[in-house]
């Protein structure tokens, strides 16, 4: 049996998600296989076949999958599998894919042309059909069993470790899709910031409202940079317009796993806190000791969030020059 | 195409956000005994972007569908009181999964030819995010999710997107899927008079089996249960009081 874990990659780097995702993969038994799709791909797919654990790469490298449409990605992969169903015995056990931005928008479709439904949001795996999933916010958590032929899983990239490297997998190229003309791709996103990305940070420092303002979040950057850790906020300090939009941590934004989050001046929405629990250790400074970030927090500070961030930054500084 | 524009917006009814929602005891699912109901928000801002551009315009109808029990009328009534033209109820006492709700939105969009399916990303309930996705392939339309921002101009709709690296814009071809994010718009305030207004107006009704579609569930809910969170809450009084504790515990900021 095999598992068909689907490759994001950037400027030919394969995403942290996807060797995470090949983990999870793995965790379903049986061979892994890549898919690389894109334009002028193959030292991706390259790169892929040395990942422990791949046992072979498809390597689609054409004009249509140049622009990482979600549309022309799922013909391709709705026609590999129909395929193999008309021409071998068996096809893929599970697509997997990392619950991220990319995985999100493209395995539901994936799943929609096939007809299969699709398990969102993996965070354990119990056995080859039954996964388990937060709901509500991550209120709870469902254990589910798929009943389809072919599982659909997109997994939630912190709770699997990336796959080192190590592995010599075949490559085979297969067919690019013919090209999909109704979406066009504009502008490609660029991070806005060098720090470590986010979901995969050691450390991360998080700002909500009680920050009060953008030069207070320049010190967080500053402190951040000084610990190289990842910063990211709450949805309140984005819509305020602290810091940009992909730095929201929670539900709807980036989940986040570091061994030790900061939350300065936040008080721990439902939406929120959803995105930080698999924190190792969780530091909460609030002036209100009774906000809800405080049940969820490992350490307490009752104190104003810009006042502590101050404190702080110079006791690293002392931290630095006796060093 | 774009001056005329048809929009479909499916809402769905979720416990509201702003609840903490609890587990049942015999671990079957979720505690929805007395809990407040709402529109989902993300539908919520898909509602207002589609009435915004029918007031700017760039739309000519705007027409709700919600899927599910009788209290979908609640929710279809506030879409009619924030402005959609028409409101649409599919009845089922069955607690369809995203794809079940695809399909029966793929024969909806069939029948009614709208130009445009704006809808939320994801509902706050199942947080799958699916039903967008599933529906543009169904339909075999262009999608464009996460959208924070929508231009209308004729037979295209340029999005910006919130991906992970931040701004993503892409240009996509009418009729599409477009899913919504959090910072699309701040839906209104519905005034008194609308909302008293939609309390009376007409929603059609049909039943989901009518479709004769197969909608029966792809997965089965073993259990339900309520995540371990066994945190400390150490009260420190100061930085330096957690400097030392953090260092001295678990080996981090030295």
């Amino acid at each position: 049996m095999t598992v068909l874990v689907i490759a994001e990659h950037t400027e030919g780097i394969i995403a942290d998600a996807t060797l995470r995702a090949v983990t999870a993969a793995g965790q379903l038994a049986g061979d892994v296989t890549m898919l690389v799709a894109g334009l002028d791909c193959a030292d991706v797919a390259i790169a892929a076949a040395s990942i422990s654990g791949v046992a072979q790469v498809l390597c689609a490298d054409g004009p249509s999958l140049g622009s990482c449409l979600a549309e022309p990605l799922a013909e391709l992969v709705g026609a590999m599998v129909a395929e193999h169903l008309q021409t071998r015995t068996e096809t893929f056990e599970a697509i997997v894919v990392a619950a991220n931005t990319f995985g999100k928008n493209l395995l539901p479709r994936i799943a929609g042309l096939m007809d299969l439904g699709m398990v969102s949001d993996v965070i354990a795996i119990k056995s080859a059909n039954t996964f388990v999933r937060p709901v509500y916010a991550g209120n709870a958590e469902a254990t589910v069993e798929c009943m389809e032929p072919i599982k659909l899983l997109t997994v939630r990239p912190t709770v699997f470790d990336p796959a080192p490297p190590g592995g010599s997998a075949e490559v085979v190229s297969i067919d690019a899709p013919p090209p999909w003309t109704r979406t066009r791709l504009v502008q490609r996103a660029k991070q806005s910031s060098a720090r470590p990305d986010l979901s995969s940070a050691k450390i991360v420092l998080s700002g909500g409202r009680g920050m009060q303002s953008k030069e207070n979040f320049v010190i967080l950057d500053r402190v951040a940079d000084r610990l190289g850790a990842a910063v990211g906020g709450t949805r309140a300090a984005v819509d305020a317009g602290f810091l940009a939009n992909e730095l929201q941590v929670g539900q709807t934004g980036k989940v986040v796993a570091p061994d030790l989050y900061m939350a300065f001046g936040i008080s721990g929405a439902i939406q929120h806190l959803a995105g930080i629990k698999d924190s190792k250790v969780i530091v909460a400074i609030n002036t209100d000791e009774a906000a809800p970030i405080m049940g969820l927090a490992d350490y307490c500070l009752v104190a104003d969030a810009p006042q502590v961030l101050a404190e702080l930054e110079a006791a690293l500084a002392d931290l630095g020059s006796t060093e | 195409m774009a001056s005329g524009m048809k929009i479909l917006v499916p809402v769905k009814r979720v416990a509201d956000p702003n609840v903490r929602i609890g587990v049942s005891p015999d671990g079957s699912g979720v505690d929805l005994t007395n809990v407040r109901m709402a529109m989902n928000p993300f539908d919520e801002i898909a509602v207002e972007e589609a009435v915004r551009m029918r007031e700017g315009g760039k739309a000519t109808e705007v027409i709700a569908v919600s899927i599910g029990g009788p209290k979908c009328v609640d929710t279809l009534r506030s879409a009619l009181a924030t402005g959609a033209d028409r409101a649409l109820h599919v009845t089922t006492d069955a607690d369809l999964e995203p794809l079940a709700v695809a399909s029966v939105l793929t024969a909806l969009a069939n029948e009614l030819s709208p130009d445009l399916i704006l809808m939320g990303k994801q509902a706050v309930d199942g947080d799958n995010g699916q039903t967008g996705q599933m529906l543009a392939a169904k339909l075999g339309w262009p999608q464009a999710t996460f959208a924070s921002k929508i231009e209308a101009s004729e037979g295209t709709l340029t999005i910006t997107r919130e991906v992970d690296q931040g701004l993503e814009i892409i240009e996509v071809d009418l009729p599409c899927v477009v899913t919504s994010d959090l910072r699309l718009n701040a839906p209104r305030f519905a005034a008194i008079s609308a909302i008293l207004k939609a309390k009376k107006a007409l929603i059609e009704t049909r039943a989901a089996e009518d479709f004769g579609l197969q909608l029966s569930p792809r997965l089965l809910t073993l259990s339900v249960s309520e995540p371990s969170q066994d945190r400390a809450n150490i009260k420190i009084k100061s930085v330096g009081e957690l400097l030392e504790a953090l260092a001295k515990n678990h080996g981090l900021l030295t």
